[in-house]
């Protein structure tokens, strides 16, 4: 049993909020039935609202898997917002130049340039614990607001382009991520596939190699990987780069394979999100996709509630006590332990 | 029934996933004694007390306190039977006061509302009056010493109308004067007709206080003794099931060339205060050099200086001829330094990993265990399997979790580890803390065979036996500075106790 609770706890927390929020639903005087209904239409109902809902789950797999890294490795990087808007500004600076170059080149030049870039942001908060002590979570925070206003700035002045809203010019085509997939004005880009890779290279990272064993180690316990030979000032650089370099990558994605230029509301508090997927995934790759999918699919299916005269704020209730149950999985334990007790006497 | 016992727990069964962990049990504790309960790590000592207590529902059996059969379903309803625990790790808060703490839970009350603390500081008084138990009622806990923080927690249960206390391994946080202490407040609760329970594995203590003992291992009860009538060596052979050697044989064994020397070591503790001031000492091949001291006179900042843990201010450190001062933990392993850490729980292992991870920690970058970067799963359980049997853990589960193995199991994973890295140099720090006498007499010999593997040996221990019957060479330190230097033979334990109290060998011997 001990094995599963890492898929049960989220299971059974997500069906716990859907029967909570069905009150909520019917509290305001609708249907919850019709609500779900329409919200399930909504995000997987029609071929539409799936290249809707996947592209919306892209970037959350990967600012949930750099949250979730980090949590494996014992730092808390709140800062995957900023380390993807930092993705994604390297990224644009990197591409509206790369008209010349061949698809390929253009493209892998333009990814790692946004990785680094995330990398690089984080590091600087990694390097700062090794070296002073100073805690991420301050560091993180601090560094997500430099990167908005750098970005702001950018945006603004070296890399304006036209009038209204602030943004940049598009990159160059042959730094556009292909199009796998195109229903009406919906298309879906190749970064559900680069999202996916970087799950299964994270999991490979972390179960099957040595750097995996040490920087779990270092997240367990730091005293005993400190007397087994592991560093764990190297250690904490080298994690918050790895979970900056996701973060970017989300940055990135979001970049080449929807909005095609740098705007303000790019990351729009999806690096934020990656903490509560991470969580809802129990730091695993494999279920922080699916954490990542259930969060998309309720945005995407929240707007159809929407037009149903159903406030999208129910999903924010949703979300909210799926966390409360996962963070706080005691409670779910004793629920299902309860119920197993009280079947075993009857 | 059972009118003239204080507490009778029979057939009482409790099964945890893949352990017995209690296999019909019978204790008889009668009214007014005091009764040990021995046994080896893992042998079921906590569990049934646990129950006794309420934190653990019997599978099966039955329980009577004072002739009255309880059903237990939490600690209020033991203390309301009249059953108190002294835990081993004390549930007190640090920055609360004497009086505070033992009311906690159950104040004293003005008017049913407003806390009473005059009315408590005055029933902590009368309390530790009546039984003896010196303690300041208006002090911190945290500013007090750890043999008052038990009396604390004996003082609560007291409060809390206890007839039958219970002593989770109380002396194994004390000093000896503390536990002579504790047995003098034992003695007193004894005289005022209190019963209490007693679990511990250290035999002379067991023979010094109890009444009656009560063996167990592997779950079950193999003997009731009475302590009067018998004596170690057969108390020993009921809890590990055959003849233990209390003390191993040392073999004579010449030691071969110097293996590792330091100079004038200087080291800071956490306060950045002075722990070693300009420590010297050599270490053969084929040697066990003893540190004997009182605990907190620099021995765990000097091996912590030495296996690359923390900072040297100043000196130097050599290893088979090349100067290692200052290198990092990962490089000293490279050149076959190995270390067996005094805390294991904090150092030696990672709970969280399985057994076989925590079996190649501190080389897992080695070969086979790691190939190009990739981790050699097989590799890996293989090793594990066959040091498992060689060390005899138990249960015999690569894949449990570290964390859920009992001390001594850890111990031996912790040892099996350092002990088949091929070590040249092995530093050993308190490696039979908490142990039963069957792991030390297994560690002791672990480590006597390393010295004739030609090895060279730090030990620095806290027990002084164990530093007589292992060393070849005993150090004794004192505020960070060593004392003097003797060889086992050529001394005797008041000798070197005088120097553990700081005088030199030279006045000791003047």
């Amino acid at each position: 049993m001990e094995k599963y609770w890492g898929f049960i706890i989220p299971a059974v927390s997500v069906i716990v909020a859907l029967v909570i929020a069905a009150f909520v639903i019917m509290a305001v005087g609708k249907s919850p039935i019709e609500a779900y209904a329409i919200m399930v239409k909504g995000a997987f109902g029609s071929s539409a609202a799936i290249v809707n809902t996947i592209v919306k789950t892209t970037p959350l797999i990967l600012t949930g898997l750099a949250v979730g890294f980090g949590f494996r490795a014992g730092v808390f990087n709140i800062g995957a917002e900023g380390q993807m808007i930092m993705g994604a500004l390297t990224a644009t600076a990197v591409g509206i130049n790369l008209g010349w170059a061949p698809p390929y080149f253009a493209l892998s030049l333009t990814i790692i340039a946004g990785m680094l870039a995330g990398a690089g942001w984080a590091a600087i908060a990694g390097y700062l614990k090794a070296k002073t002590g100073a805690h991420e979570v301050v560091t993180t925070i601090m560094l997500n607001w430099i990167a908005t206003y750098l970005s702001s700035y950018m945006v603004q002045v070296p890399l304006a382009v036209g009038s209204g809203t602030p943004k940049s010019p598009e990159i160059a085509p042959s730094a556009k991520l292909p199009i796998l997939m195109k229903v009406g004005p919906m298309e879906m880009s190749a970064g559900i596939i680069i999202s996916v890779i970087a799950a299964i290279v994270m999991y490979v990272l972390l179960e099957k190699t040595t750097t995996g064993y040490e920087v779990k180690a270092a997240g367990f316990n730091p005293y005993a990987a400190e007397y087994g030979g592991i560093s764990i000032s190297k250690n904490v650089t080298m994690s918050m780069a790895i979970s900056g370099a996701l973060a970017g990558l989300a940055g990135v994605v979001e970049l080449m394979g929807v909005h095609h230029r740098f705007l303000g509301t790019l990351s729009g508090g999806k690096g934020f999100d990656g903490i509560s997927i991470a969580l809802i995934g129990q730091n695993h790759p494999i279920g922080i996709i699916f954490a990542a999918l259930l969060m998309g699919a309720l945005r995407t299916g929240s707007n159809e509630m929407q037009f149903a005269g159903i406030s999208k704020h129910i999903v924010m209730i949703i979300q909210g006590i799926v966390i409360f149950l996962v963070a706080a999985d005691r409670i779910v334990r004793t629920m299902i332990l309860w119920r197993k007790r009280k079947k075993v006497k009857a | 029934m059972y009118e003239e016992y204080a507490v009778v727990m029979k057939g009482i069964v409790k099964r945890f996933p893949g352990v017995l962990a209690n296999d019909h049990v019978d204790l008889f504790v009668r009214k007014g004694e005091i009764h040990a309960i021995v046994g080896e790590n893992g042998a079921g000592k906590s569990t049934l007390m646990n129950q006794l207590y309420g934190l653990l529902h019997p599978d099966e059996g039955e329980i009577y306190v004072f002739g009255k059969k309880v059903d237990m379903k939490g600690p209020r309803d033991a203390i309301r039977n009249g059953i108190g625990m002294v835990h081993q790790h004390f549930m007190l808060v640090g920055n609360l006061t004497v009086a505070e703490n033992v009311v906690l839970g159950s104040e004293t009350t003005k008017g049913g509302f407003v806390f009473d603390l005059r009315e408590a500081r005055k029933r902590v008084k009368e309390l530790s009056e009546k039984y003896g138990l010196h303690v300041d009622v208006d002090a911190k806990i945290e500013d007090i010493p750890v043999g008052m923080q038990q009396r604390v927690e004996i003082i609560k249960t007291l409060y809390r109308g206890a007839e039958i206390l219970i002593f989770d391994e109380p002396t194994a946080v004390l000093t000896p004067q503390e536990t002579e202490e504790l047995f003098e407040v034992m003695r007193r609760l004894k005289a005022a007709g209190k019963t209490m329970i007693f679990i511990s594995h250290k035999l002379n203590e067991v023979m010094e206080i109890s009444d009656n003992i009560t063996v167990m291992r592997l779950g079950k009860v193999t003997a009731n003794l009475i302590t009067k009538e018998t004596n170690p060596r057969e108390i020993a052979r009921a809890m590990v099931g055959r003849d233990v050697v209390l003390r191993v044989e040392k073999p004579p064994h010449e030691p071969k060339d110097v293996v590792f020397e330091i100079e004038n070591l200087w080291v800071k503790d956490n306060r950045g205060l002075d722990a070693v001031r300009g420590v010297s000492f050599k270490v053969r091949a084929g040697e066990i050099v003893g540190i004997a001291g009182v605990a907190g006179n620099g021995q765990s900042e000097l091996v912590e200086a030495i296996t690359g843990l923390r900072k040297i201010e100043k000196g130097k450190v050599t290893l088979l001829n090349r100067d290692i001062t200052g290198l990092d933990p990962r490089s000293l392993r490279n050149m076959r330094m190995t270390h067996i850490p005094e805390d294991r729980l904090k150092y030696g292992m990672v709970l969280q990993y399985p057994a076989y991870y925590n079996m190649i920690l501190g080389k897992h970058w080695w070969e086979p265990y790691s190939i190009r970067g990739f981790l050699n799963h097989p590799a890996i359980f293989e090793d594990s399997k066959k040091l498992f049997e060689e060390f005899d853990v138990r249960p015999r589960n690569i894949n449990m979790l570290g964390g859920n193995f009992s001390g001594g199991n850890q111990q031996k994973i912790v040892v099996a580890r350092e002990v088949s890295s091929q070590p040249k140099f092995i530093v050993v720090a308190q490696p039979t803390r908490g142990l039963d006498v069957g792991a030390i007499e297994f560690i002791h010999k672990t480590i006597l065979k390393l010295r004739e593997q030609d090895v060279a040996i730090l030990l620095v221990s806290m027990e002084l036996e164990e530093v007589f019957s292992l060393s070849d060479r005993i150090l004794v330190m004192y505020e960070g500075e060593i004392m003097g230097e003797v060889k086992p033979e050529e001394t005797n334990f008041e000798e070197v106790g005088l120097m553990m109290a700081g005088k030199r060998l030279e006045e000791v011997r003047s």
